[in-house]
């Protein structure tokens, strides 16, 4: 792989409008991905294996749980910090990006909202040091789009509860010490448990032959006849809400990831554009690579204010799900679209492992799946100017 | 040993250059600022010997409110303190006359700053910095070590290196070497979060004199097309017809 010239693009000066401390965490998310994760993530991608190396780093540059209270480990930020970590991680790789969302927003924001205290002692520390990693079972292979239908379930034996289903593409789920786990109780009402490696009965098998997130470890969730303690049930909320709640955060964090893959491929193309001659000129000086380019960071330029007002609003509290949906399918979106045609402006070198574009592009097409489908989100703001639900039966 | 680091704040080296005012000043629209790598060689030697010899850090700036990015990174790096002169850094001398009230209320060992920075390339401050205070001076430093009160630093040379023994106080012009740019260091979220805490006193500047000021810039003129030769004898032949170079 090509050494990592990457400069970012901020075509409206948004600089101007972060504060210092968010230019500092971004700038230290920016030098570390640099200098630990651009020299290495191409040859971890292409093997399939998850650079583990990197846990330590992840966890110094605050990756973890950012927006955690600094008594539980974390380090008391704001939901913008948060998405300029995501969104830097992200420009090195969407794998490594949805190893840091996934701890950060689906395994400690779950045990710190709706978590007692013991268990927020208990965790909260350890993820947020990356001595503890965690995996979050929603999805199951009969449902994805519908996870209220889920069938993993727990019964009450008294002074435990008996876990049995199965959950499927976890991330993280091959090595995590923990897992935030959504089941059914007797009478059907979902509830969240904390299941640790060891416990009798909890496998964790992984999903080889991936075409997408190949630096991330991904697989399944097996539950059978796991006896989870009773301390280990999250009380402060049940329902599907409460799975969603944490969707809606880690949703905030890939709106802000999307834009990062985006400015990596835009940046990769345009230094491309102007070095490769034909014809006598760089092709950056021919209009259909112009337009390529314009449009490029026009939708960048677009996707950033979109995060960065998203950000207030998630800052003061009053970021709605379907305000969160909008963000994360039109960033999503825009960076897929970014890799495309940043690819073609490559030609031939841009399916190379040289550069990351067809990585970022492979890696893209997980994203705008996962967290929600692409199909998915627009039918949320649907629902949300319309009054009617598209997507229930 | 109490350290004083000076740092300047300048362009990253990737910045488009422009100027304003009639080619008269650099114009800082969308211009990312970092703190001046000679300098940072010189922070991050000093963490060194806060961190194996107790050392307190302090670092110094002369500059305006927008300096405040580039030393509360050096905060978040470890500096214990910082001190930003409240005064636009236009003219080496003027500077120099500024850190050296700030190190003489300070009550400073070892003061490091950057041989030159990157942006103006004046090279002055550390020298004038030096004979303002009376203190002994290593310019070009590759290598310093501290014991007591004694010092001992490498200079690069032409061809090599030299050795010298010095005692403190001391003003080093620090370079490359100090430390390897392996060895820097980038805040982690606990420094950027203690960074937070630490104090950075704004001081008004005291009256000194400006011996300099810039009439204008002028940037390089732009590169030609490039032409492809295929032999030798085509190359020869342009380099002395066209270019009149040889």
């Amino acid at each position: 792989m090509r050494p990592d010239l990457f400069e970012a693009p901020d075509y409206y000066n948004l600089d101007d409008l972060f504060s210092e401390e968010h230019l500092l965490v971004r700038d230290a998310a920016r030098q570390w991905v640099k200098r630990d994760v651009s020299p290495i993530i191409e040859e971890y991608a292409q093997k399939a294996e998850f650079p583990r190396q990197i846990i330590g780093g992840l966890a110094e540059i605050g990756a973890f749980g950012p927006y955690i209270p600094e008594e539980y480990g974390g380090a008391g930020l704001d939901q913008i910090s948060y998405g300029l970590i995501m969104q830097e991680i992200e420009r090195g790789d969407s794998g490594v990006r949805s190893t840091a969302s996934v701890q950060s927003s689906l395994v400690m924001y779950p045990i710190y909202t709706y978590g007692n205290e013991a268990q927020r002692k208990k965790y909260l520390p350890k993820l947020a040091s990356g001595e503890w990693m965690g995996s979050f079972g929603l999805t199951e292979p009969n449902h994805g789009s519908n996870p209220g239908g889920m069938e993993t379930k727990f019964k009450d034996m008294g002074d435990h509860y008996l876990l049995n289903g199965a959950k499927l593409w976890i991330s993280n789920s091959p090595f995590c010490d923990v897992a935030v786990v959504w089941a059914k109780n007797e009478e059907g009402r979902i509830h969240g448990l904390i299941v640790e490696r060891g416990m009798e009965g909890f496998s964790t098998p992984e999903t080889h032959n991936k075409w997408s997130l190949r630096a991330s470890a991904t697989g399944e969730l097996i539950f059978q006849d796991v006896k989870v303690p009773k301390e280990n049930l999250l009380e402060g909320k049940s329902g599907l809400g409460a799975p969603l709640g944490c969707l809606d955060s880690a949703r905030y964090g890939i709106s802000w990831g999307a834009i990062g893959a985006a400015m990596d491929c835009y940046d990769t193309a345009l230094r491309y554009a102007k070095e490769r001659i034909q014809f006598g000129k760089p092709i950056a000086a021919f209009q259909l690579q112009q337009k390529k380019l314009a449009e490029m960071i026009t939708e960048i330029t677009k996707a950033q204010l979109l995060a960065f007002r998203l950000g207030q609003l998630k800052n003061e509290g009053k970021a709605t799900t379907a305000q969160i949906s909008m963000a994360k399918r039109n960033n999503v979106e825009m960076a897929i679209k970014t890799a495309r045609e940043a690819r073609q402006i490559l030609g031939g070198m841009g399916i190379t492992g040289e550069y990351s574009i067809m990585r970022h592009m492979m890696n893209l097409e997980s994203v705008i799946t996962y967290e929600g489908t692409h199909d998915i989100h627009l039918l949320i703001t649907g629902m949300d100017i319309t009054g009617h639900a598209a997507f229930k039966g | 040993m109490k350290i004083l680091v000076c740092i300047s704040n300048v362009p990253d080296t990737t910045s488009k250059i422009n100027f304003t005012d009639g080619d008269t000043k650099f114009d800082t629209n969308g211009v990312q600022f970092v703190i001046n790598p000679n300098d940072e060689f010189g922070l991050t030697r000093a963490m060194w010997f806060k961190e194996k010899q107790g050392a307190t850090v302090h670092v110094a700036n002369v500059g305006g409110p927008t300096t405040e990015p580039t030393i509360r990174k050096a905060l978040a790096i470890g500096a214990d303190e910082a001190i930003r002169v409240n005064a636009e850094p236009t003219d080496g001398f003027f500077v120099a006359q500024q850190l050296a009230e700030v190190v003489k209320n300070g009550g400073y060992d070892l003061v490091i700053a950057g041989r030159e920075s990157i942006d103006y390339n004046g090279g002055m401050v550390p020298g004038i910095l030096a004979t303002l205070l009376d203190m002994n001076f290593v310019n070009t430093c590759i290598s310093l070590e501290v014991d007591g009160n004694n010092a001992t630093a490498m200079r690069e040379i032409d061809g090599g290196k030299e050795k010298i023994s010095t005692s403190l106080p001391l003003v080093i012009g620090g370079q490359k070497g100090l430390v390897e740019e392996s060895d820097l260091r980038i805040p982690n979220m606990r420094g950027i979060m203690m960074a937070r805490k630490k104090a950075l006193n704004v001081i008004e500047p005291v009256d000194a004199a400006k011996a300099t000021q810039d009439a204008k810039f002028e940037k390089p003129a732009a590169k030609g097309a490039v032409k492809l030769v295929d032999n030798v004898d085509d190359l020869i032949n342009l380099l002395h017809n066209e270019a009149k170079a040889i």
